[in-house]
């Protein structure tokens, strides 16, 4: 390490802690801006010869991020990862900085950085879940992104560990030398019908799609066979039958932890290792968890776009509990929630629901629209307890509470603070 | 009418990339509660566009939208729908494609369906994003709240007359947004336009259904969002009337 990248280090380390103990919040983009603005090619440095994996996609990066880390934290070593979810450079350094050179780390990683990203750090195994319509008022068109993958990955050596089920990211990894295909599923298949090789149509079936020019969906190295009661298997090419049993809920997650897993099996960790301690995590930076929120049971969840918001209500469906539903349209969430009328709040129909949030005014017309009676509460732990008291004689079940990104974070800081 | 309004959603798998598909469901629901009975369709890109009474296109992203003005020009079946009579709501890309040009993604003339006398260029500066009012020169629409998010200039030619002025945000580029003629009505106004703004979904009923007036429907919610918007847009006092001078 040259002299100029020890204080680099000192200064992002430093910076965290301080900001740690002055409860300033994690500190992690500070302490990393600050490195970067002394070292550019910090992450270069600090990436050198360390065994890492990055993570990326539209959703599900902050979870399957979380399994992959514990999966290799079971093997005894100090694993270093992005926790908080700070997923571009400076939180890539501020990870880094923050322990010890030989270990290894686990990165969430935008979209749009991740060609950057694959660049800098030249990690071992590249995690790449899914693409889809996010924020589309600053951010680039889906397609542009995958082109931008593929590009970037036709430069590396790495294993990319790619789901088989969405076309735009195979579109992308395809262009990698090794590839572990995995049938990590799609239900949001709005963004994928036009071919990203040719310009034509995807045709999709229950298991399969494919389109005239040959693009197709490749045969899983892992395949994930789902019974009816939602109990979940990984179907290794060897034979290896898995079962994937994990505390937080939902298929989108059993699927990621599944990409996960194969990801652990590149880095060294066997799978089956791999499942066991990822079915100790219980919920991922409050993401899933049930929490009391003044006096009532709640199930908290962040989707914040149609394709993740698609994925909750099917998780959601077949309970009747009352439903709270969150939206802000900040700068994190994008400012423009057009978006809530691609998403299929008909489902919530016959629920009792509350819309709150600082566009509630927009969720509230959307979800008259759907046919869904609801009532419109704007503080959300006030929205929690009208929920609760909709529900009625329902007595302690648990309410449901899915909010978009600011809005679910504005409910945990409230939360915590009463 | 004693059939029912058929509403289509115009290729929802090219055009369907900002919400617009609501301005389909607000039509069918409105008709529906003055008790005509509506049907409402989406129309992939794979099979041939239905005859209907009202169609609408939504925003898509550049390659798409190429791809739908080829689909819609060879089907064939909007163009002689318009020439019938038949309600053309179209928004962004959309808008672009009704017109007579609008620009590919490296910035050259794709014809367009020359449904309605516009014609669209590449704009210089950044995408126009943010919200959007418009004081709408339709009878009895008023003003339009709306999210615009493109980077073309539209100019109007002499065949059809804008849309209405714009208070805040770009619109065409020139400080008017949209165009209409005959039943046919483009707009950059995306929200869904309709659903942000009831007094000219009613009025593409009107045309639809050929009633004079249809019966008032307890729009509260969609007022109160429309208050928070022009506040938003607007500032508090320029909201209550007073023009922002531009
Ligand atoms: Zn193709």
């Amino acid at each position: 390490m040259t002299t100029r990248t020890r204080v680099a280090v000192f200064a992002t380390a430093s910076l965290n802690g301080l900001s740690r103990r002055l409860h300033m919040g994690s500190g992690t983009v500070a302490g990393g801006r600050i490195g970067l603005a002394i070292a550019p090619n910090l992450l270069e440095t600090l990436g050198a010869g360390r065994r890492s994996a990055v993570v990326s996609g539209t959703n599900g990066k902050t979870t399957t991020t979380r399994l992959l880390a514990a999966a290799l934290e079971s093997t005894g070593v100090p694993v270093l990862t992005n926790a908080t979810g700070s997923n571009m450079p400076a939180g890539h350094v501020a990870a880094l900085a923050g322990g010890p050179a030989d270990a290894p780390a686990v990165l969430e990683v935008d979209e749009a950085y991740l060609p950057a990203i694959i660049g800098a750090l030249h990690p071992n195994a590249l995690v790449l879940l899914n693409l889809s319509r996010d924020q589309l008022d600053r951010s680039n068109e889906v397609r542009m992104v995958a082109t931008r993958w593929r590009e970037a990955l036709a430069e590396t050596i790495c294993t990319v560990v790619a789901n088989a089920d969405d076309p735009l990211v195979v579109f992308g990894a395809q262009a990698a030398t090794s590839v572990v295909w995995v049938a990590g599923g799609m239900r949001w298949r709005s963004d994928a019908a036009g071919c990203p090789a040719c310009g034509g149509r995807i045709r999709f079936d229950e298991v399969s799609w494919s389109c005239e020019c040959g693009f197709a969906r490749p045969t899983p190295d892992v395949d994930v066979e789902v019974e009816p009661d939602g109990r979940t298997t990984a179907v290794f090419a060897d034979g290896r039958r898995l079962p994937v049993v994990l505390l937080i809920p939902g298929l989108f997650n059993h699927r990621n932890a599944v990409l996960a897993a194969a990801a652990a099996e590149v880095l060294g960790v066997p799978a089956d290792h791999a499942f066991e301690a990822m079915g100790q995590i219980e919920g991922v930076a409050g993401r899933f968890s049930v929490q009391d929120v003044g006096g009532v049971s709640t199930r908290l969840l962040l989707a914040k776009n149609p394709a993740g918001w698609e994925e909750l209500l099917f998780l959601v469906a077949p309970g009747t509990s009352p439903v709270v539903v969150a939206i802000n349209a900040r700068i994190a969430d994008g400012r423009d929630p057009s978006w809530l009328w691609d998403v299929p709040f008909e489902r919530l129909s016959g629920r009792p629901v509350v819309a709150t949030g600082e566009r509630s005014a927009d969720l509230s017309v959307r979800l008259h629209y759907a046919g869904v009676e609801h009532e419109r509460v704007a503080d959300p732990v006030e929205a929690v307890a009208v929920a609760a008291r909709l529900g009625g004689d329902r007595g302690v079940e648990t309410i449901e509470f899915i909010g978009n990104y600011t809005a679910f974070h504005d409910l945990l800081r409230a939360n915590r603070a009463s | 009418m004693n059939r029912s309004l058929r509403i289509v959603v115009v290729y929802p798998d090219l055009l369907g990339t900002y919400g617009d598909g609501g301005n389909g469901l607000v039509l069918t629901r409105r008709a529906e509660r003055r008790g005509f009975p509506a049907e409402l369709i989406e129309a992939a890109s794979d099979g041939p566009l239905p005859v209907a009474d009202v169609y609408t296109l939504g925003g898509g992203e550049d390659g798409p939208q190429v791809r739908a003005t080829e689909s819609l020009n060879e089907d064939g079946t909007l163009a002689r729908a318009v020439r019938n009579g038949a309600v053309v709501f179209a928004v962004c890309a959309g808008y672009q494609i009704i017109g007579t040009t609008f620009p590919a993604a490296d910035g050259s003339p794709v014809p367009g369906l020359g449904l309605l006398d516009v014609a669209t260029v590449k704009g210089r500066a950044p995408r126009a994003v943010g919200e959007i009012v418009v004081d709408a020169d339709l009878p009895g629409v008023g003003a339009l709240t709306g999210f615009e998010n493109h980077g073309g200039l539209t100019e109007v030619g002499p065949g059809a007359q804008p849309l209405g002025r714009v208070r805040t945000g770009v619109g065409n580029g020139d400080y008017t947004d949209g165009a209409w003629a005959g039943r046919v009505v483009g707009t950059y106004l995306h929200g869904p336009a309709l659903a942000r703004n009831p007094a000219l979904a009613d009025l593409l009923l009107r045309w639809a259904t050929g009633e004079d007036e249809l019966a008032p429907l307890d729009d509260y919610r969609e007022q109160a969002l429309r208050s928070e918007r022009f506040e938003a847009a607007l500032g508090r006092r320029t909201a209550r009337g007073r023009r922002r001078v531009r």
